[in-house]
């Protein structure tokens, strides 16, 4: 076994220097990564910040040797342990992956085989690389499971990936990346697909399992949260070029280039906007004790019911955000689908325009189709990929029997409204970037003029600058129209921008709700507290709370 | 912040976008597979459809006098009425004199239509059960159950018995050969459509009170046409050799219906001597087999995105 001692060293464990990759003759641009240098010491975290198509990730691969088929850097090096690995044969990498690095993914679920189980996972890391009885490995696995704070190590060992929550699926990767303690440690999004309470959690376990063993960790994120959090120096990627890079109290308080700048001051900060109140507007939507349950299994199997939502009430009034804020699993997404009628509830009363929509028929529901519309989370798959831009914003004017003229015709001022060319309805959904994607279905919403707007994730999938237009865009539109929205999130940041009211939930029920400025201020359960303090990047100033030099510089 | 630096910072244009992806046209002409295959049943197409140009006879005319000439024999062919035409016998002649190279282009015809009738007709019938047994939940279990049990006969036993029932013509043939092909089309487009109707643009459409036939046929039917022309032509492969099993079995069209498996049948009993009666239309049927598989496999590794990746 080659492990590292921890003892202090004066070369880098990872160099990277004036590393190009470039990319075949049809892509977008020449370079995936262009003249990229930067250097991970023992014992330190260096952040790779950047928005998608940034190149974060190809610099992973390249280090790794995984990149796909076709690209390889074509200038610059890569030293590992002064070991240059540009250039290294496949078995040579094969014997440096899990020994000297090694790498966690962005989805647990899918870095792992889910038909073998968690600890011969771990085990196979140990088989592959180390000499060692069958007992001695598994008395070696069975702490390093402990040490990354998983129950139960010996159940755990012999369960499957899927009988594990995302974050135990995490710890997994974790422990398989670090138990044959390599020097260097890629973490490419770990916590992305993550819960923030289980986030905080991983981000600690990382810095704790860094400060035992003295790894260098080269973390990948888009989050800033997480950078504020774990990084001791930060790298800032746009298209491919290292635009700053320094430590992270100078990166993150006194950024240099305009592109931090601008990116920092596109994250939302945690510190609740001030919104006029609107005390005599009439109720648009209320709910009352909604539940929905689903019942799993059919003749001859058993039967299970499984309450996804319990009772909850809240109401939305004209020109009013509500933001409904809760993790995975919470059944925030389960009620907008029941309030939206894309679910049938099981219990309770929803009204919507003072009339009661909770049991209406298809038929029935037309008229309420009218007044209640849906923007999606994932703009990728929310637009019918063969079907025009146009012809999916007419849809829903045509079907209420709109005329085909006054419908084009009005599709043409929501391509304004949301800031698109009108030629962008003859095109393709294919054709557009994420953020036009997401104005796009925010003009198909308002094409048939809701008056209730469910926004269920809206701008999750979208980097911070795309974010905070479309975040924008929102505000403007309910401001001329006087919608009312009624916003799903997991994001903190976002809903205490946006949001008139919150809702917290947790498993299926209404943990608590009031104004923004309350829930925020002085939340009064322990619930919401302990997800207030896992919110990454508490004491960096973001957004608005910036220093307004630094925001006049971008302009 | 200002919109200009927004702007910039966007992701690329639109216009890069496109050239990025290439269309779907380009993408398929540059596959090998398609680009071979489909000019091979291009020039059997154009050989079928123009057969009456290209030196053959009428390939039922019989002429005992020259029968089981070799491949290349010059003589005389001699018609019924008496007239006499001069005529090169490229794949020879069999038992009765028929001109084989007059045989296999007008059996060419035959195959095409069957290979191509069994298509539609079954994608089409397999489409419409598919489509209801997706997205209507109470209708899937009968229409599936119904599908399983066509399944459960053999596709060959149940040709035989429609045909014995309904008589050798050219329709009977089609449906006794495309019924069996039904369920398998079923059941495609059953799983297409059970992953499509949980897409969040069907679910918008649901919120858009898009009615359910037109939710069906503009958001679910158009994404699951790349797997259905592949499997289309998978059905036209196979239907087209069926029809020559059938016919070579005897139990096809009709004897003096010139198709592939009808001349090979006829040439079966002299086969030792006469091997080229069953060789020409069995090379044709091969390559065209052979062809449409490989259009199939080359349309799968163009428009199935989990095949995209290779061979870029």
């Amino acid at each position: 076994m080659t492990t590292t001692p921890i003892m202090p060293r004066n070369e880098p464990v990872l160099a990277v220097n004036e590393l190009t990759i470039p990319l075949p003759p049809r892509a977008d641009r020449p370079y995936a990564v262009e003249n990229a240098s930067f250097q991970v010491d023992q014992g330190e975290t260096v952040c790779l910040l950047g928005e998608s198509g940034s190149g974060k990730s190809m610099i992973a691969s390249a280090i790794m040797g995984l990149l796909p088929s076709g690209l390889r850097p074509s200038v610059g090096s890569i030293k590992l342990d002064g070991r240059e690995l540009v250039g290294l044969g496949e078995s040579a990498l094969r014997g440096l992956r899990g020994l000297s690095m090694a790498m966690v993914f962005q989805e647990p679920m899918t870095a792992l085989n889910p038909v073998v189980t968690c600890g011969e996972q771990i085990d196979e890391m140990l088989r592959q690389h180390v000499r060692m009885s069958a007992d001695a490995r598994f008395q070696a696995i069975l702490p390093m499971m402990a040490r990354v704070n998983l129950p139960d190590p010996e159940r755990l060992y012999r369960s499957y990936p899927h009988q594990l929550s995302g974050g135990q699926r995490q710890r997994i990767v974790i422990a398989i990346a670090l138990v044959l303690k390599p020097a260097l440690l890629i973490c490419d999004e770990p916590t992305t697909a993550l819960d923030v309470t289980t986030q905080a959690d991983v981000l600690k376990l990382i810095r704790e399992l860094q400060a035992e063993n003295g790894t260098a960790v080269l973390f990948i994120t888009h989050d800033f949260g997480v950078v504020a959090d774990i990084a001791d120096r930060v790298v800032v990627l746009r298209l491919g070029h290292v635009v700053e890079a320094g430590r992270k109290e100078d990166v993150l308080r006194r950024p240099q280039h305009p592109y931090t700048r601008s990116l920092m001051a596109a994250v939302p900060t945690l510190n609740p906007k001030a919104r006029p109140t609107r005390a005599d507007a009439a109720t648009l939507l209320s709910a009352t004790d909604v539940s929905k349950s689903f019942v799993r299994g059919q003749w001859p199997a058993r039967k299970t019911t499984v309450t996804a939502v319990k009772q909850v009430s809240l109401s939305v009034a004209v020109g009013e955000t509500v933001g409904i804020v809760g993790e995975s699993g919470s059944g925030k997404s389960t009620f907008a689908r029941c309030v939206a009628r894309l679910a049938e509830p099981s219990g309770g009363t929803i009204v919507v325009n003072s009339r009661n929509i909770t049991y209406l028929k298809a038929r029935q529901l037309v008229p309420v189709r009218h007044d209640v519309q849906v923007i999606f989370q994932d703009p990728y798959r929310s637009l019918n990929p063969r079907q025009t831009v146009g012809a999916s914003i007419v849809e829903g004017p045509l079907n209420f029997g709109v005329s085909a003229d006054i419908a084009w015709q009005r599709a043409e001022e929501l391509m304004r409204l949301v800031r698109l060319q009108p030629d962008a309805l003859r095109r393709y959904p294919n054709e557009f970037s994420g953020g036009q994607r997401q104005r796009i279905a925010i003009a198909r919403a308002l094409a048939c003029q809701p008056r209730l707007i469910i926004a269920d994730e809206p701008v999750s999938a979208l980097d911070v600058s795309v974010q905070a237009q479309i975040l924008q865009l929102l505000e403007d539109i309910q401001s001329q129209t006087g919608v009312g929205i009624l916003f799903i999130t997991h994001d903190l940041r976002v809903a205490s921008q946006l949001c008139d009211r919150i809702v917290v939930m947790r498993n299926g029920q209404v943990v608590e709700q009031g104004t923004t400025l309350e829930v925020f201020g002085s939340p009064k359960e322990d619930y919401t507290r302990r997800l207030f303090a896992a919110a990454p990047g508490q004491g960096f100033a973001f957004g608005g709370d910036l220093p307004s030099e630094n925001v006049e510089v971008v302009a | 912040m200002t919109e200009a630096t927004i702007e910039t910072l966007a992701a690329a244009s639109p216009e890069a976008c496109a050239l990025r992806r290439r269309s779907i046209s380009a993408r398929l002409f540059s596959n090998w597979s398609v680009r071979i295959s489909g000019l091979v049943l291009l020039v059997l197409v154009l050989m079928a459809i123009f057969a009456p140009w290209l030196g053959t006879l009428d390939p039922t005319a019989i002429d005992p006098s020259i029968s089981n000439a070799l491949p290349g024999t010059h003589a005389d062919f001699t018609t019924l009425d008496g007239n006499v035409i001069p005529h090169w016998f490229l794949m020879g002649t069999d038992s009765l004199g028929r001109d084989i190279w007059s045989r296999t282009l007008y059996g060419g015809r035959v195959s095409i239509v069957v290979g191509l009738s069994v298509a539609v007709f079954a994608v089409t019938l397999g489409v419409a059960l598919g489509l209801m047994a997706g997205y209507f939940k109470w209708l899937d279990s009968i229409v599936m159950r119904i599908m399983d049990g066509v399944m459960a006969i053999p596709g060959i036993l149940l040709a035989v018995t429609l045909i014995a029932l309904f008589g050798g013509t050219l329709t009977s043939v089609v449906i006794a050969i495309a019924l069996p092909e039904v369920p398998r089309v079923a059941r495609l487009v059953r799983s297409l459509v059970l992953s499509i109707r949980e897409e969040p643009y069907v679910e918008a459409a649901v919120a858009l009170a898009t009615p359910t036939w037109k939710i069906l046929v503009r958001h679910v039917l158009p994404n699951s046409f790349a797997p259905l022309i592949i499997q289309a032509t998978y059905v036209c492969a196979s239907s087209i050799l069926v029809e020559a099993i059938l016919s070579f079995l005897g139990i096809g069209l009709p004897a003096d219906l010139p198709s592939w498996g009808n001349v090979m049948a006829e040439g079966r009993s002299q086969f030792n001597q006469f091997p080229h009666n069953v060789l020409f239309p069995g090379i044709f049927l091969a390559l065209t087999v052979l062809a449409v598989n490989m259009l199939g496999d080359g349309l799968r590794d163009t428009l199935d995105p989990k095949f995209n990746k290779r061979g870029e």
